[in-house]
């Protein structure tokens, strides 16, 4: 095995065990062959943006070269490839957005095979948003409308977007104030590649401002969207019970893993997999039936609305493979090793790709298409129904290891939660946070990174928030780690958690911490915050909440963009390891302190739990303090 | 909501909407589907399905709509492990609750199973009206549910006492093994009834739903708010209705599934036994769920939890004291002894003097105590002397602060006090002699009431009282000299001796276009506020619900209609209201708030008006109820042709003088009748229809305008002969 920071997940333990064995290479390998990374990519100061280089600027000899050849320093350069970072991250998201919304529009136009208007009264709250008027209008009608106002946001190229509105007046104001407020999801992401070419945008501060402005157009745009037209689509999620890692998997059944981002496909693989005929045909094959379970985001977009069991995190991709029991991996896009299909051939397991935006050389590719979205899925099953007699006994290794969790929790669903259908309200978490049983709310999420200890770092965080009478949101790879550590369940506010939080979660019924679904998702944080707002008592702004985020492990630009949407808030992120950055001392002063006057959010790097977890709590009690809250009730 | 308590809430909703359903389905079964249902004397239906879903239930089937709608409210009981979050589904399933609570009671009406022995009932309108007063000028501070039993019938009274003497309002039902609170205190001889503030429900915890349908609908009478604006409805009883649940002994899925709806109102519960404690707020202003094994600290922290503000601090007397006694009466057998009435003479007078002059607190007793009444005697004769001093304190305040002498003493448990100056009567309970009530106790009690209601403008205090014959014929003879100054003073005060008329707003909290002008001569709707009162409560608190307003330029002196009126008028009632003459009920007349004392209507063909007061329930020649009327006609909106008014202003010489007067009545309720009296009889002499209170119809003549019409032609009734009204 190969030496670096151990996975505590006893399902991923055995499994690189078994890789080991059969002398399989997996990231965990290929990360200790990188090591040590390159001094200049992880300080951010070498440039590939021209042929005048490739340059890099040196951070300690004095007499080395402190210019590119452009003439560009250290913050130019680590500023224009930081805004790159962000851009890719957020062009990710609202190409996501972007394609639900295309799922949208055909499913209105009775286009979509198999799809269908889930939430219509989510659909009324968000097309009078969009300033579509709902009166005397069909689902279809109204679902119609909005997707093409959603399209044309898309390339808008002047005012600001719909859902942003949402957003308290002083934020907008600030945003306003700093140039920072996008106008189309499009424009922000061409901009920002136009200002980083070499010799167009040459001020760190204002690469920085561009750089929230695209965050922004994902938070509260590609991202929201993409969250808000799931929830229309395949339902708004509520809570209930789940299962996470390896060990979801059947030793009797045919094994389908979905992964990767965009839910018009899992969600439909899912749908099929419950089909009669398929079922049938699966027996047929010998099959007890079929299993679908998710990888990644896309697990959790079904883990939150159907609860299909989730496999694993981004780090756990390969293992699924190894388990042996796999017999299709279907994939479309991010966060998907292009390393599966190599790994697939050591088994039977059979690799999908199906979105034209990726694709992975010895794969077989079924392009996916909403038009036929059923019988595809069916199509695709059929064929892992056909693998299953392939599988070979002996290759089998599902680990004994699998966790119980309860997701599904969304902004709208917190007002039934706490007021039920009636009563439906906020006041119980603010009146929490005002009287000092909840210390505050803190996000932990993200990516899983081999890098550092997987899944330990968050668990420790959270658990280290949840004495200290946090409440815990989670999204993404960051969610399922903690699910393994059963953090995820009612009862870990018993084992856990501070006797403030005790108090809420017997009075609630919830878990202390409270998994808001895959990466895109994050815009749910943004609107519950938004009603922590307008209930009112705990500031009149975002940058005025006792909350603070983190992503311990990241890994994607996607993550990068999140953070800086956040910060660009109002919000304290926290992130595991910095960006490249340190090489550009400026720059890491503007992210770190100077940002906060413009927004009053600011970044903090970190590596250890524990000090991370600190950081956060000390932020939301300076917080405390701003607001004149009460002492804690429980110190 | 911790699970355990959860889980039993959902138990006791499922329960309770299955009986719910069964009842119904059995009712339509032996009736039919279009059988009226309904409560008595309410204009809100099925009062909590009114407030939460809009709908006006008069029919069974009607009721099926409620039914199912409880029904999909019902959630699952949470699972052992791994649960789903439950408070959303626990308030979910109290709505149910009540929803089905309601329906099974409007069933028993139907089969004549309700009231239940000793008990209530259903809580009319007409109670919400009366003691809403109360809630507006503060003399309730809220309400109790006391569910259960006690263990000892001690404790039930000892609970109930604590809370009475807060001037709490109790609620008492349900039952225990068996048992309820309601024999408790029945078995202990305590007076219940809405003049004692103790009012049982019934004696099953379905029935609690009466106290909790009668909260609902202060949303709706008081705070402006539309049937089905539901969450609206359950935030007012929130912040405004301060109520809470008193759990006594073992508390049952039943009990607790009627909790749940409580909680959706903002209204905590205390038990006496160890049930999980649910601390956070948010649902409730403070915990909601509690438990309090201590017997006597359990009301002090029933008060705490729920907030409620009580306003009378305690007074170092050895009896209870407190709003709930004030309708208590000293009866024969229970007397210990008595002054003034028929027994002695007694008098009592409130005199301003110089700071100098009075050494706060001093009470003195000069004469006998009522410990050395001579054996065999009854009775003493009492000169009660209060001397206030203050910066603000005028002349003119003396009789206001005199008037509540009566209150003040009434408070006191055992105590009882009858009439006013110098034919007073004060009686004494020998269960508070023997508790050690002595008379100086009386004057601790006018000093520390003075102190607490009018502390703006009373600084010093000091209380004599005489018990010697020659002391209280010589003080008397004084008093007379002041009551006479006083009589000439306020005798001859007419609307047109003063240059300043007050507002009233007081009302605007629930019909927010309403405002009532107060002039000498004309008394507020409600009858509590004369021209005087809303003087001093201005010269009191000048930022409170009373305002001046300068008489100014008059537009008509018949209709009694003043530009400066009119502007503030228009102003105060949101652009609404743009004339408003004081003495018509037919040109530009007064709004109607809510609580008016008494109602007039036109009725047309005998060209005459109708009055009718609160208290009478039943049909009236114009074919409404007072109920009816009441719910047409107020709200704060001018309908010529109806008019809401105080008892009082029957009888003054203002009264509708622009259209006729006192003439003009044709018909009123026996009771009222002779709740005037000799001043109706008075009134009738000085405009020369010495005869009219005869001709002026009663229930008992007729009913309907027929009837009425005929009587009044027989009797030759001065109105037939008027000029035309319309």
């Amino acid at each position: 095995m190969a030496e670096n920071k151990f996975s505590g997940d006893k399902a991923t333990q055995e499994l690189r065990q078994v890789a080991e064995d059969l002398n399989i290479q997996t990231i965990w390998d290929r990360e200790v062959l990188q090591t040590p990374h390159c001094g200049f990519g992880l300080l951010g100061i070498c440039c590939k943006n021209c042929n005048l280089g490739p340059c890099r600027v040196d951070p300690f000899n004095p007499d080395g070269p402190k210019l590119g050849v452009c003439g560009a320093d250290a913050d130019v350069i680590a500023a224009r490839n930081l805004l790159r970072h962000i851009t890719a991250g957020s062009a990710c998201h609202n190409d996501h957005g972007r394609e639900i919304t295309k799922a949208f529009y055909m499913t209105a136009k009775g286009e979509a095979q198999g799809y269908k208007i889930n939430d219509e009264q989510k659909l009324k709250v968000v097309a009078q948003e969009y300033g579509v008027t709902i009166e005397g209008k069909s689902s279809p009608e109204i679902a119609q409308e909005l997707a093409k106002k959603i399209f044309s946001e898309y390339g808008q190229q002047e005012g600001e977007l719909a859902l942003i509105q949402r957003a308290p007046k002083k934020q907008k104001e600030l945003w306003r104030k700093h140039g920072m407020m996008p106008r189309g999801m499009d424009r922000e992401v061409v901009e920002s590649m136009a200002r980083t070419n070499m010799g167009v945008d040459n001020d760190y501060r204002s690469l920085m401002r561009q750089g929230m402005k695209v965050a922004l157009s994902d938070g509260w745009g590609g991202s929201m969207i993409a969250t808000d037209l799931s929830d229309i689509l395949f339902r708004s999620p509520r809570p209930l019970s789940g299962k996470s890692n390896l060990g979801v998997f059947k030793e009797d059944e045919v094994n389908i893993a979905v992964h990767g981002h965009v839910p018009v496909l899992s969600d439909m693989i899912a749908q099929a997999a419950t089909d009669p005929e398929i079922l049938k045909y699966a027996k047929e094959k010998g099959a007890n039936g079929i299993l679908v379970a998710g990888i990644c985001c896309t697990a959790l977009e079904s883990l939150m609305r159907r609860g299909m069991p989730v496999a694993g995190n981004f780090l756990q991709q390969e293992l699924a493979i190894i388990t042996g029991a796999l017999e299709m991996l279907i994939v479309d896009l991010q966060c998907v090793m292009p390393s599966l299909p190599e790994i697939a051939k050591r088994f039977h397991t059979k690799v999908i790709s199906t979105n034209p935006r990726a694709h992975f050389p010895g794969t077989e590719y079924i392009e996916f298409n909403e038009a036929k979205g059923f019988e595809l899925a069916k199509q695709i099953i059929r064929k892992a129904i056909d693998n299953f007699p392939n599988r070979k006994k002996e290759s089998v290794n599902i680990p004994k290891v699998s966790a119980d969790l309860v997701p599904g929790f969304t902004t709208e669903y917190v007002f039934d939660m706490l007021g039920g259908k009636t009563r439906f309200t906020y006041r119980p978490l603010n009146d929490g946070i005002i009287m000092g049983r909840l210390r505050g709310v803190a996000a932990v999420v993200g990516c899983d990174n081999p890098k550092m200890q997987s899944g330990d770092t968050h668990a420790r965080l959270v658990k280290e928030l949840l004495k200290n009478d946090v409440l815990v949101v989670q999204t993404g790879c960051a969610a399922t780690a903690c699910a393994k550590d059963d953090l995820l369940t009612p009862e870990a506010a018993f084992k856990h958690a501070g006797k403030g939080i005790q108090e809420i979660c017997e009075a609630v019924g919830c878990p202390p911490v409270l998994h808001l679904g895959p990466c895109v998702d994050n815009s749910r944080i943004l609107t519950a915050c938004c009603e922590m707002v307008k209930e009112g008592g705990i500031g009149n702004g975002l940058d005025e909440l006792p909350i603070a985020g983190a992503a311990p492990e990241w890994v994607s630009e996607k993550a990068v963009a999140i953070g800086w949407y956040f910060v660009a808030s109002g919000a304290l992120v926290v992130f595991g390891m910095p960006y490249p950055l340190y090489g550009a001392k400026n720059l890491t002063n503007f992210v770190t302190k100077e940002v906060e006057e413009w927004t009053g959010g600011r970044w903090a790097f970190e590596p250890d739990p524990m000090k991370m977890a600190r950081i956060m709590i000390d932020h939301i009690d300076a917080k405390r303090k701003a607001l004149n809250l009460r002492p804690m009730m429980y110190q | 909501m911790s699970k355990i308590v959860a889980s039993a809430a959902i138990r006791g909703a499922r329960a309770i909407t299955k009986e719910a359903e069964d009842f119904l389905i059995k009712a339509i079964q032996e009736k039919s589907a279009d059988t009226k249902i309904g409560f008595p004397e309410t204009a809100f239906f099925l009062p909590m399905a009114n407030a939460l879903l809009g709908v006006e239930v008069k029919t069974l089937n009607e009721a099926v709509r409620v039914l199912n709608y409880a029904k999909s409210l019902l959630p699952q009981v949470p699972k052992e492990k791994l649960w789903l979050p439950y408070l959303g589904d626990t308030l979910d399933a109290g709505i149910a609750t009540m929803l089905s609570e309601e329906i099974i009671m409007v069933l028993r009406y139907l089969y004549n199973q309700e009231p239940q022995a000793d008990c209530n009932g259903f809580f009319t309108d007409t109670i919400l009206r009366s003691l809403g007063i109360q809630l507006v000028d503060g003399r309730m501070p809220g309400f109790a549910a006391i569910l259960g039993a006690a263990p000892t019938n001690e404790i039930a009274v000892s609970i109930v006492r604590q809370l009475q003497e807060r001037n709490i309002l109790i609620f008492v039902g349900s039952s225990t093994n068996g048992r309820s609170v309601i024999d408790q205190l029945k078995e202990s001889g305590v007076e219940m009834g809405w003049d004692n503030y103790i009012v049982p429900y019934g004696r099953d915890t379905l029935s609690a739903i009466y106290p909790l349908n009668w909260a609902i609908r202060s949303a709706m009478t008081f705070g402006g708010l539309k049937a089905g604006q539901a969450k609206k409805c359950l935030l007012y009883t929130k912040e405004r209705v301060f109520a809470f649940g008193l759990a006594l002994g073992l508390v049952d899925d039943y009990k607790y599934a009627t909790g749940a709806g409580a909680i959706n109102m903002g209204f905590p519960v205390i038990a006496d036994t160890d049930i999980p404690e649910i601390k956070p707020s948010g649902i409730t202003t403070y915990e909601a769920l509690v438990k309090e094994f201590d017997y006597k600290k359990i009301v002090p922290r029933c008060i705490e939890v729920r907030g409620v503000k009580v306003k009378v601090s305690k007074i170092p007397i050895p009896v209870l004291y407190g709003a709930a006694f004030e309708g208590e009466r000293v009866r024969r057998e229970q007397l210990y002894c008595e002054f003034g009435g028929k027994s002695s003479q007694a008098f009592e007078l409130i005199s301003s003097k110089e700071a100098h002059e009075i050494e706060d607190g001093k009470i003195e007793l000069i004469g006998p105590d009522i410990d050395q009444i001579p054996e065999g005697q009854k009775s003493l004769p009492l000169g009660i002397v209060v001397e206030v001093s203050g910066r603000k304190m005028q002349k003119e305040f003396e009789p206001i602060l005199e008037r509540q002498l009566h209150r003040f003493f009434n408070y006191c448990m055992g105590v009882m006090h009858i009439g006013q100056r110098d034919i007073n009567w004060v009686r004494i309970s020998k269960d508070s002699f023997a508790k050690g009530l002595r008379l100086k106790h009386l004057g601790i009690v006018l000093h520390a009431m003075i102190h607490e209601e009018f502390g703006a403008i009373a600084d010093k205090v000091q209380v004599k009282l005489y018990t010697n014959d020659g002391d209280v014929q010589r003080e008397l003879a004084f008093a007379r000299k002041v009551y006479e100054e006083r009589d000439e003073r306020l005798g001859g005060m007419t609307d047109e001796s003063v240059d300043t008329f007050y507002s009233c707003e007081l009302c605007q909290s629930f019909a927010p276009n309403h405002i009532c002008v107060i002039t000498p001569e004309r008394v507020g709707l409600c009858g509590a506020y004369s021209w005087l009162d809303t003087k001093a409560a201005y010269e009191i608190a000048p930022a409170g619900g009373n305002k001046p307003i300068l008489k100014g330029e008059c537009i008509d002196s018949v209709t009694g209609e003043w530009a400066s009126v009119n502007a503030y008028v228009n102003l105060r009632s949101n652009r609404v209201v743009e004339r408003f003459s004081m003495y018509s009920i037919i040109n530009n007349p007064s709004t109607s708030c809510g609580c008016f004392e008494c109602i007039m209507a036109l009725i047309p063909e005998a060209n005459g008006i109708m009055i009718v007061h609160r208290d009478f329930s039943g049909m009236t020649p114009c074919g409404m109820t007072f109920t009816t009327l009441a719910g047409s006609v107020g709200g704060g909106v001018q309908a010529p042709g109806f008019l809401g008014v105080g008892k009082i202003y029957i009888t003054s010489k203002k009264f509708i003088s622009a259209d006729g007067g006192l003439r003009r009545i044709i018909w009123m309720p026996k009771e009222l009748k002779e709740l005037l009296g000799e001043k109706l009889i008075k009134r009738a002499q000085e405009i020369g229809e010495p005869g009219l209170i005869g001709k002026i119809a009663d229930e008992t003549i007729a009913t309907t305008s027929e009837e009425l019409l005929s009587y009044l032609e027989k009797v030759g009734h001065p109105a037939l002969t008027m000029p035309s009204l319309i």
